[in-house]
C-alpha cells in the first residue's frame, strides 16, 4: 500500500544549531506512530515540520503523494499552505483553545470559514465531534471554565472537525495534572480503535506501547531506533534507547 | 455653607446653558481627539510590527519623543508655531490634532501590548485548522487584542478628556475656558470651578465604571 505520509531527509536548523539531522519515515493509512525521546531530541520540531508550523530547512513531506509546503520548486507562504494544513489535525501541548469563543464555536468555526459549511451544519458537526470526546455537556461553556483535560478533549474535537487525513498530537498530556491524563488518553485510544492515522509525540511510554503500531525513538535530531511498539519498548536494541527507557521507568 | 450654595440657585438659569454648551465642546474635542488617536495609534502599531526596520525605528522614536514632550508644548507648537511655516490651524483643529498626536503614542503601545499578550499558540492553532494568516488575525487574534485593550483604552480616554482642558490655553471654548470667562464675569470662582470640575467628572465617571467592569474579564 502507498504510504499516506512520507517524510524524506527532513532537516531543520535554527542558525547554526541543527535540530533535525535528516529524518526519514513513512506512515501507512490507519497506522499509529509514537515519537518518543528525551527533551531536546527534536520530536516536537519534527511533528511541527509536518504541517509546516516550522518550516523545514531541507527535505520532503508528502501527504497522499502531494508535496507539502513546496509548489513548482518554490516554498509556499502561510496563505498557500492553509488548505494543506487543513488536511492535518493538530493537538497542542497547551491546548490552544480560543478563549473568546465558546466550546462549540471553537470546534465549528473552521468548518464554516475554511470549508464553507452553513452555520447549522457546522454546529451539528461540532456537536457530533464533541460527542466523540465526551464533551457535549459543556458545549456552551467557555474554554476558560474547563479543566485542562476537558480543554484538551475539546481541542481534539476541533482537530477532528477538520476531517483530517492525519492527526498530529504534540505531547497532548504533558501539561495536564496527573489525574486528568487518563481521560485524554482514553479519547485518543478510542480514536485509534476507529482506525485513524495518528502521529503522537509523547512521554506516556505505556500508552505508546499499547496503542501505537510503531515507535520511533529520536535522539539528537535523528531516528536512533524504530520498530513495532511492544518490541521496541520492551526489548530495545540500541544502548541509547535502553538508557532512555530505563530512566523513564524509574 | 448656605453662602456657598446660594449662588448656584441664583445663577442656575444662566450657568447651566453655558456649562452644557462647554461640556458639549469638551466632549466633541475629546471624542474627536480620541478617535483620531485610535486611527493613528493603530497605524503606528502596524508600522511597529512591519518588516521594514526603518519604519519600526521611526515609530519607536516617535513614541519616545512624544512621551517626553508635554501636551501643552505640542498644542502651542501647532497653534502658535505652525503659522511660522505658513500653516494656520483654527484652535479646535489644532487641539484635536495635538491630543491625537500625543495620545496616539499611548494607544499604539496599548495595541502592541495587547498583541504581545495573545500567546503565539493562538495563531498557530488558527493556522493549523487551515485559516489563512488574514483569517487567523481577524477571527482569532484581533478579537482577543480588543478584549485585552478595551479597559486600558477607556482609561486612556478619560485621561485625554482631562488633558483636553489644556486646549483652553489655545482659546478653544471648552469647559475650563468657559469657566474662566464665567469666573471673571460673576466673581464666583469657587462655585464656578467646582461646577466645571463636576462637569468633567460627569463625563468621566461612566467610563471609569465601564473600565472597572471590563478589567477583570480582560485579565483572565
Amino acid at each position: 500500500m502507498n504510504p499516506l505520509l512520507s517524510v524524506t531527509g527532513l532537516t531543520k536548523s535554527y542558525g547554526a544549531v541543527e535540530v533535525l539531522k535528516g529524518i526519514d519515515f513513512d506512515v501507512a493509512p490507519g497506522e499509529k506512530i509514537a515519537l518518543i525521546g528525551p527533551s531536546g531530541s527534536g520530536k516536537s520540531t519534527c511533528l511541527r515540520c509536518l504541517n509546516f508550523l516550522e518550516k523545514p530547512s531541507a527535505g520532503e513531506v508528502r501527504l497522499d503523494g502531494e508535496r507539502i509546503g513546496v509548489r513548482h520548486d518554490r516554498p509556499m507562504n502561510d496563505r498557500q499552505l492553509a488548505p494543506q494544513r487543513a488536511e492535518m489535525g493538530m493537538v497542542f501541548q497547551l491546548f490552544n483553545l480560543w478563549p473568546h469563543l465558546s466550546v462549540t464555536e471553537n470546534v465549528a468555526i473552521a468548518a464554516r470559514k475554511v470549508r464553507g459549511l452553513p452555520a447549522k451544519e457546522a454546529r451539528e458537526l461540532a456537536l457530533e465531534m464533541l460527542a466523540k470526546v465526551h464533551m457535549t455537556h459543556r458545549a456552551d461553556a467557555s474554554p476558560l471554565e474547563l479543566s485542562g483535560g476537558q480543554q484538551q478533549r475539546v481541542a481534539i474535537a476541533r482537530a477532528l472537525a477538520q476531517k483530517p487525513k492525519l492527526m498530529l498530537f504534540d505531547e497532548p498530556t504533558s501539561a495536564l495534572d496527573p489525574e486528568l491524563v487518563h481521560e485524554v488518553l482514553k479519547v485518543m485510544e478510542e480514536l485509534a480503535l476507529e482506525g485513524r492515522t495518528m502521529i503522537i509525540v509523547t512521554h506516556e511510554i505505556a500508552f505508546a506501547r499499547d496503542i501505537a503500531d510503531r515507535v520511533l525513538f529520536l535522539d539528537g535530531g535523528r531516528i536512533v531506533e524504530e520498530g513495532p511498539a511492544r518490541e521496541l519498548i520492551l526489548t530495545p536494541r540500541e544502548p541509547r534507547t535502553q538508557a532512555f527507557l530505563r530512566q523513564i521507568r524509574h | 455653607m448656605t453662602s456657598f450654595i446660594e449662588p448656584y440657585a441664583e445663577h442656575a438659569g444662566e450657568w447651566l446653558p453655558l456649562l452644557l454648551e462647554a461640556m458639549g465642546n469638551t466632549a466633541l474635542l475629546s471624542i474627536s481627539g480620541f478617535a483620531l488617536s485610535l486611527a493613528f495609534g493603530l497605524l503606528l502599531a502596524a508600522c511597529r510590527n512591519s518588516r521594514w526596520r526603518a519604519l519600526q525605528r521611526a515609530v519607536a522614536l516617535y513614541v519616545v519623543a512624544v512621551r517626553g514632550v508635554p501636551l501643552l508644548a505640542i498644542l502651542f507648537l501647532l497653534y502658535f508655531g505652525l503659522p511660522g511655516i505658513g500653516v494656520t490651524l483654527d484652535a479646535f483643529t489644532a487641539a484635536v490634532l495635538g491630543l491625537a498626536l500625543a495620545f496616539a503614542a499611548q494607544v499604539a503601545e496599548l495595541f502592541r501590548a495587547g498583541l504581545m499578550a495573545v500567546p503565539a499558540g493562538q495563531r498557530e492553532a488558527a493556522l493549523s485548522v487551515g485559516f489563512t494568516p488574514y483569517q487567523s488575525f481577524t477571527l482569532i487574534v484581533l478579537p482577543q487584542v480588543v478584549r485585552i485593550s478595551l479597559a486600558p483604552l477607556i482609561v486612556t480616554f478619560v485621561s485625554l478628556l482631562k488633558d483636553s482642558s489644556l486646549a483652553s490655553l489655545i482659546t478653544v471654548d471648552e469647559l475650563v475656558l468657559t469657566g474662566r470667562a464665567m469666573a471673571t464675569e460673576y466673581f464666583l470662582p469657587l462655585q464656578i470651578y467646582v461646577a466645571v470640575g463636576l462637569c468633567y467628572f460627569l463625563i468621566a465617571w461612566p467610563f471609569s465604571l465601564l473600565s472597572k467592569r471590563l478589567a477583570p474579564r480582560a485579565s483572565r
